[in-house]
């Protein structure tokens, strides 16, 4: 993870947006969400459920089930600029014409067939709940397998079977368990075992959604240990979704904030740890008591997520914000930078009004924020 | 395998208490058919003091004998096979007229309910797959039509349709009965042809429900985590489709395919009833009309062994099925 | 703050996590002090709503409720005996003086129907209302007290499940009375066992929630809990059971009057086909004498199961049926 290497786009997700219609009314579940990620970077997707996260990532993959749709935007991928080693790259480079042979695609435009090759090769995706996310009724060694046959069908029958017997012990698993069927091991060895599937084929990006979330403690560290060692090892670009901002904090390169569809901020892991600007991150960082680092008073968020039907006018966050003010109720803020770009990292962006100098000259501090936070507590709006 | 032998006890069970009911019922009617019967049977005369002997058993007169004796007399006959003599077909015994029909019934029954599941569950699973669009729609609305059709109404409308108005199928007898039953190529020709119009029925009225249930299950599965895996893995979309969600998705099914297995076997009655088919659902009606109750208690006798043995049979085949069963799920 | 970039895993975890999601969109808890009438107010709103989203289950009830005024308004209205003939008028096709023709026996085929809807229906719905209350006893009392109770009504329930009905009605028929109320009894103790499985399942799920607890420990009654706490909240499963159920015994009490199990002097959709059938209306063409009735079954069938996948529906949203919108073709192709 050179930096060189790091600041080469992946993944650019350009304006997208996502809805769906309801009995009343449409859920516009993400609207206008641009982003990039970087070759071998971890990104990290934070937000309350129902804030869009997982829907961002499924859209990407092209796995929104109906109704929900794309309404409008693109997610250009840019392929590895390397000879390619696999058929599923070069044909789709030849289809795509071009002169250029590593042009991006819109990965929301691709075909089906297109989509097939491109699915697993480049994409793989590990999700929440390990136990649903593999087949009942299928041993595990057979669904690794199955990426193998229908993938690398230049493969023989012993060759799939020696692979994925690679795949299992690169996730800590013995072979003999090839034949074992999911009911039949522990919720983190079934969680090494979606990890397993998703590096079968060494793809460029993995999204994890909210990987360790059904396991206990211990093992939850493992997992996330595990998924470090190997990406360390092979390289590929993670997408981390959580609901646990402080987890995030700790293993991402790059961290972005959703709330109610929308991006609210973004930064590198140490901007936003060491100074979340938007009151939302700043009341979710504080959320979880951190068990290092300087004592924080922990504070809930006061409220719950707006129906995404009818997210209010402005700033989505405005009721729940203590800082909000009038041009916050009806003035939609937009993401702008706020710090001179570091070093390193991504550049600091927030969509607030407290950090546009049309409307606030000084922009406020944590303390400014906790101090908010803590007076609307005592008004009691807090549980 | 501990979940195989409480199934294997309840169906013991089962047929324990079939066997009660068919011990009580004639005592606890009002009026005594059994004396009505034995009457006639005596009237008839020639019958074997030993053929005597367990039908004064099995309806419980001419004898002091207290209640649980004559029970436990009852049970020890028909573990020997004992189920008396029929008054109709006299001198037969029931075990022989039971065995006469029961082919009839067992390979029309069999051939058309597994046709009605395979196509039902295979169309369900298309309609799964194509869900809202205008074919779905037609046809499952069609389905719910179909699914609440009175039987007995269908096969009439077959038997003046198809059978009368078009003379395309026969639509009486199991076979051209010009010909002598035996096994020659005209003989299971002319049954095959003769069971073409009763098996089309059977389908028809029947595989709504299989196409309906798969369709319901196979979308809620559709939606499950591991398709999406499926998906996102870039697998064939048949392969999605078959080796993922329609597997998961028959296992309900199979569950209550066990069940409508009996109610298909007791239907049969209906079937043969309408197309004046040989089976043992026509033997038991013939027998109700004659008032030969041993035939007909037999008969019920057999119905119910046979549904219990079907659902082991279908117990089985799920275990193989589904891995969890094995050691997770109890009944 | 010690902790660097680098080494973004230090050995301690994230124990103190407390889920934000809780306070999501979802709703709350069941209905937590639920009376019998309020449950049934907010079943009534809550079928309305249905009945005016739900296509389903607005031509579902509106099949359904067609047949149910006929049942009680029609008989009013015509206000003749069903059994009444005119002699020597035969087998008569449809006229302005008899709309469905005439039988064999001289009588009205279209007056039959009527007084048949009452007939039918009504044994339906007391069938299926009996099956009813014995699946809802053995499914809330077996799932609610679990251990023995629950072993023995399982098994018991087990045992049911694999006796065929129509045969042992067809026996039990012939020993005791050919009346409809035999039929009604037999059905019912054999169709109990599919809406008591059901149930079961739910109760034992339902059974380990904060207000069937808070009121165990408060000292309530068990039979209180749970027909006055549990019952309420699984109305919506006891809705649909008792719509598939009406449809199960409506074709079984049909099926056993066409074949003669019925009560002669009364007349319903089964008696009219078993008359048809046995009189030869089939030879002499009477199509207006025996396709009415079955028509009208499976009219009734179908609108009870349109009603049933409409609850499912409502039930599981994800077998609603897409609403087909369009959108522009180039957005179009992201939606895979």
């Amino acid at each position: 993870m050179n930096a060189s290497m790091k600041r080469e786009p992946l993944l650019e997700v350009k304006h997208l947006s996502v809805e769906y219609d309801a009995p009343n009314g449409t859920v516009h579940a993400v609207t206008d969400v641009s982003l990039t990620l970087h070759r071998g970077e971890t990104f990290g997707l934070a937000g309350e459920s129902g804030s869009g996260k997982s829907t961002l990532a499924y859209a990407v993959a092209r796995l929104l089930n109906p109704p929900a749709r794309v309404s409008s935007g693109e997610a250009l991928y840019y392929p590895r600029p390397m000879p390619a080693q696999n058929g599923a790259h070069a044909s789709r480079q030849a289809q795509s014409g071009g002169g250029a042979a590593w042009q991006p695609f819109d990965i929301l435009r691709l075909s089906e067939e297109e989509l097939r090759s491109f699915r697993w090769n480049d994409l793989a995706i590990v999700f929440q709940s390990a136990m649903n996310a593999l087949n009942p009724v299928m041993d595990i060694g057979t669904q690794i397998m199955d990426v193998l046959w229908t993938h690398q069908s230049y493969l023989s029958k012993e060759e799939c079977k020696q692979r994925a017997v690679e795949l299992l012990q690169l996730v800590g698993i013995a072979p003999d368990r090839l034949k074992s069927y999911p009911h039949e091991l522990s919720g983190g060895m079934r969680q090494r075992t979606v990890i397993a599937i998703a590096l079968a084929l060494s793809p460029e990006i993995i999204i994890m959604d909210e990987p360790t979330t059904a396991l206990d403690v211990v093992v939850q560290r493992d997992i996330l240990g595990e998924i470090l060692r190997l990406q360390a090892q092979l390289g590929f670009a993670v997408i981390f979704i959580t609901h646990d901002l402080s987890l995030l904090l700790e293993l991402a390169d790059t961290v972005a904030i959703m709330y109610a569809g929308r991006l609210v901020e973004q930064g590198s892991q140490r901007a936003v740890y060491e100074h979340p600007r938007h009151p939302y991150s700043y009341g979710l960082i504080n959320s979880f008591p951190s068990l290092h680092g300087p004592r924080r008073k922990a504070y809930g968020i006061p409220g719950t997520p707006p129906d995404l039907r009818a997210v209010p006018t402005g700033c989505a966050f405005h009721p729940r914000c203590p800082l909000a003010f009038n041009a916050c109720k009806t003035r939609l803020p937009l993401l702008r930078q706020v710090a001179a770009t570091a070093e390193e990292g991504a550049p600091e962006q927030v969509a607030c009004h407290l950090y546009n100098q049309a409307f606030r000259e000084e922009a406020p501090t944590s303390a400014d924020i906790a101090a908010a936070y803590e007076a609307k507590a005592e008004r009691g709006g807090v549980r | 395998m501990r979940h195989l032998i409480r199934r294997l006890g309840i169906y013991l069970l089962a047929i324990w208490a079939a066997v009660s009911i068919n011990f009580f019922l004639p005592r606890l009617a009002p009026g005594n058919p059994a004396e009505v019967v034995f009457f006639r049977l005596s009237q008839q005369g020639s019958v074997s003091p030993a053929t005597l002997k367990a039908l004064e058993i099995e309806f419980g007169v001419n004898t002091t004998d207290p209640l649980w004796v004559q029970y436990f007399a009852y049970l020890n006959n028909l573990l020997h096979g004992n189920l008396g003599v029929s008054i109709q077909y006299f001198p037969s015994t029931v075990t022989e007229v039971i065995s006469q029909n029961i082919r009839w019934t067992l390979i029309l029954l069999s051939v058309s309910v597994l046709m009605s599941f395979a196509l039902g569950s295979l169309i369900g699973v298309f309609l799964a797959w194509r869900r809202g669009s205008a074919f779905d729609s037609l046809l499952s609305s069609m389905m719910m039509f179909l699914y609440s059709i009175l039987y007995p109404w269908l096969a009439l409308l077959a038997v003046y349709f198809i059978g009368f108005k078009l003379n395309w199928f026969p639509y009486a007898d199991g076979y051209d009965t010009n010909l002598i039953p035996d096994w020659n190529w005209d003989f299971i020709l002319s049954a095959a042809y003769h069971a073409i119009l009763p098996a089309l029925t059977i389908v028809i009225s029947t595989i709504a429900g299989w196409m309906l249930t798969m369709r319901n299950t196979m979308i809620t599965t559709l939606s499950e985590d591991y398709i999406m895996m499926a998906k996102a893995k870039g697998l064939t979309t048949r392969r999605v489709i078959f080796a993922y969600a329609a597997r998961n998705a028959i296992l309900p099914s199979i569950t209550g395919f066990a069940i409508a297995l009996g109610s298909v076997v007791g239907g049969s009655l209906l079937v043969e009833r309408v197309f004046s088919y040989p089976g043992i659902g026509n033997a038991l009606f013939l027998g109700i009309q004659a008032k030969d109750y041993a035939l007909a208690d037999g008969i019920l006798l057999l119905v119910i062994v046979a549904t219990v043995l079907m659902n082991l049979i279908v117990d089985l085949l799920y275990a193989v099925l589904d891995p969890r069963v094995r050691q997770e799920r109890s009944a | 703050m010690s902790q660097s970039p680098s080494s973004p895993l230090p050995p301690t975890a994230v124990e103190g996590e407390q889920e934000p999601e809780a306070a999501s969109l979802e709703p709350q808890e069941g209905i937590t002090e639920a009376t019998f009438l309020s449950a049934l107010t907010t079943i009534a709103r809550r079928t309305w709503g249905a009945a005016t989203t739900n296509r389903k289950v607005a031509i579902g009830s509106s099949i359904v409720g067609f047949f149910v005024l006929v049942a009680i308004f029609g008989p009013l209205l015509i206000n003749q005996d069903p059994l009444h003939y005119t002699p020597g008028i035969g087998v008569k096709p449809p006229s302005s003086a008899h709309w469905l023709g005439t039988n064999q026996a001289n009588q009205d085929v279209f007056i039959q129907l009527v007084y048949g809807t009452r007939t039918s229906l009504f044994w339906a719905f007391l069938t299926g209302l009996l099956v009813l209350i014995i699946s809802v006893s053995v499914g809330l009392v077996s799932g609610y007290f679990g251990g023995v109770v629950d072993d023995i009504l399982s098994v018991i329930t087990n045992v049911f499940l694999v006796i065929p009905s129509l045969p042992l009605a067809i026996v039990a028929v012939e020993y005791f009375s050919r009346t409809v109320f035999t039929v009604a009894v037999v059905v019912a103790l054999t169709n109990w066992p599919w809406g008591a499985r059901v149930l079961r399942a739910q109760t034992l799920s339902m059974r380990g929630r904060e207000f069937v607890t808070a009121s165990r420990s408060s000292g309530e009654r068990p039979w209180r809990i749970i027909f006055f706490e549990i019952f309420p909240n699984e109305i919506s499963i006891v809705a649909a059971s008792f719509v598939t159920t009406s449809i199960q015994v409506m074709l079984a009490v049909a099926g056993l009057e066409f074949l003669g199990f019925g009560n002669s002097s009364t007349v319903s959709w089964g008696t009219m086909l078993y008359d048809a059938y046995n009189s030869g209306a089939l030879l002499q063409e009477a199509w207006w004498w025996f396709a009415p009735p079955g028509l009208c079954i499976a009219l009734v069938g179908a609108g009870l199961a349109l009603l049933n996948f409409g609850i499912d529906e409502l039930a599981d949203p994800r077998l609603r049926q897409l609403k087909r919108r369009k959108w522009p073709k180039k957005q179009r192709v992201a939606a895979a």
